[in-house]
């Protein structure tokens, strides 16, 4: 049944979303493809529309997933089910827990955890980026407008930071890359 | 104003407005909860954002579950959460209902294959600035750096091994090294 899915699959995001919203992105992309929710496709477009609206990436790809699947109900349940871990977990831990995470052991879990993370998002970036310009595994082609545009991409970011001495945001990176595709995919 | 409709507009509030993601909306919840409204202490602010970076979801949210329960109780801990959720909710929602017939038309399908270049990136970047953070140290960058090479194998060759067993089993080799260096210091202690 569709609703306990998508209940399911989404506790389990938010059991296991440590490291911030990009270090969801990896989890709730297994958790959709392998129940063929949506295509790879459709999760990217949906990363960077969740990343141009308000609120965290996380919320905003369960509502999006959960309606896609089963209408308001569905998004209503995702959305639930990817936050009442972490509400649950914050309640024990400042209500009657409140040393659990100096505890030694909790400690060295969460050593194990934090690096486990970031090679997670790590390797879910480099393969992001390689599979869009070079194909995938078994159909590799180059595809050269994706080539041109993540170099033109990563020039803007390298330009932006030595000039203005900040980062470029998502925001800003996101819009020029829909400029960058709808030139260079047009033409 | 009653505590809780005034907790679920003022995190409806910090939801709607917030762009960015986590810290741009701890910057926001400080400035509303502990300069203006005077709910939480600064210091309590800095020790739910520790809390929020070693517990699993966003960071935002576990602000306003703390805040909301510092200030009301479980009922409070429930109304900010949801204020907090309750407008991008509604902005996805509708989004949801118009993103298919959008991505018909050829002008947006073609921005939307740069943006998919954009969101590749954007990951990349994040995994950089995590690691720039990390402690220089051999054991996590080992956890690291192994963690990456299976992620990369279950991408490419479409290994059937889920991301959360992955950090299972990071945790769970973490936690034997910690009991084994335990032991080995207390066989040390005891020859001396």
């Amino acid at each position: 049944m569709i609703y306990l899915d998508l209940l399911l699959g989404f506790l389990k995001v938010g059991c296991f979303a440590f490291g911030g919203a990009y270090g969801a992105i990896p989890l709730i992309r297994d958790v959709v493809l392998s129940y063929g929710w949506l295509s790879d496709e459709t999760l990217t477009y949906m990363i960077a529309v969740s990343e141009s609206t308000p609120g965290p990436i996380m919320v905003n790809l369960a509502t999006y997933i959960g309606s896609s699947q089963a209408g308001f109900w569905g998004a209503v349940i995702a959305t639930l089910a990817v936050v009442l871990p972490s509400f649950l977990i914050i309640l024990l831990v400042t209500a009657l827990l409140t040393t659990v995470l100096k505890n030694k052991y909790v400690q060295a879990i969460l050593r194990g955890l934090k690096p486990c993370v970031i090679g997670i998002v790590l390797a879910t970036g480099l393969y992001m980026v390689f599979s869009n310009c070079f194909g995938k595994v078994g159909a590799s082609a180059l595809q050269w407008e994706a080539l041109l545009i993540t170099i033109l991409l990563l020039l803007a970011m390298l330009i932006y930071k030595r000039t203005k001495k900040q980062k470029l945001s998502p925001i800003l990176l996101i819009i020029l890359s829909a400029v960058l595709g709808a030139m260079i995919y047009g033409l | 104003m009653h505590i809780l409709l005034d907790l679920f507009l003022t995190f409806a509030k910090i939801g709607l407005f917030t762009f960015g993601g986590g810290y741009a909306m701890i910057a926001m919840i400080e400035n509303h909860c502990v300069e203006r409204k005077g709910w939480i202490s600064h210091d309590d602010m800095m020790n739910v954002t520790v809390i929020a970076e070693s517990t699993p979801g966003p960071i935002a949210i576990n602000c306003a579950t703390f805040t909301g329960y510092k200030k009301a109780g479980i009922l409070g801990a429930v109304t900010a959460t949801l204020g907090i959720v309750l407008p991008s909710f509604l902005i996805i929602y509708l989004i949801s209902m118009f993103l298919d017939n959008f991505l018909e038309l050829t002008l947006i399908a073609n921005a939307f294959k740069g943006i998919k270049i954009a969101v590749g990136i954007l990951i990349l970047d994040a995994a950089v600035t995590m690691i720039k953070k990390m402690h220089k140290k051999k054991l996590p960058r080992a956890i690291m750096l192994c963690s990456a090479a299976v992620m990369l194998c279950i991408n490419l060759f479409a290994w059937n091994f889920s991301s959360i067993s992955l950090m299972l089993l990071a945790a769970a080799v973490s936690l034997c090294i910690f009991l084994l260096q335990g032991s080995a210091a207390k066989k040390g202690g005891a020859k001396q």
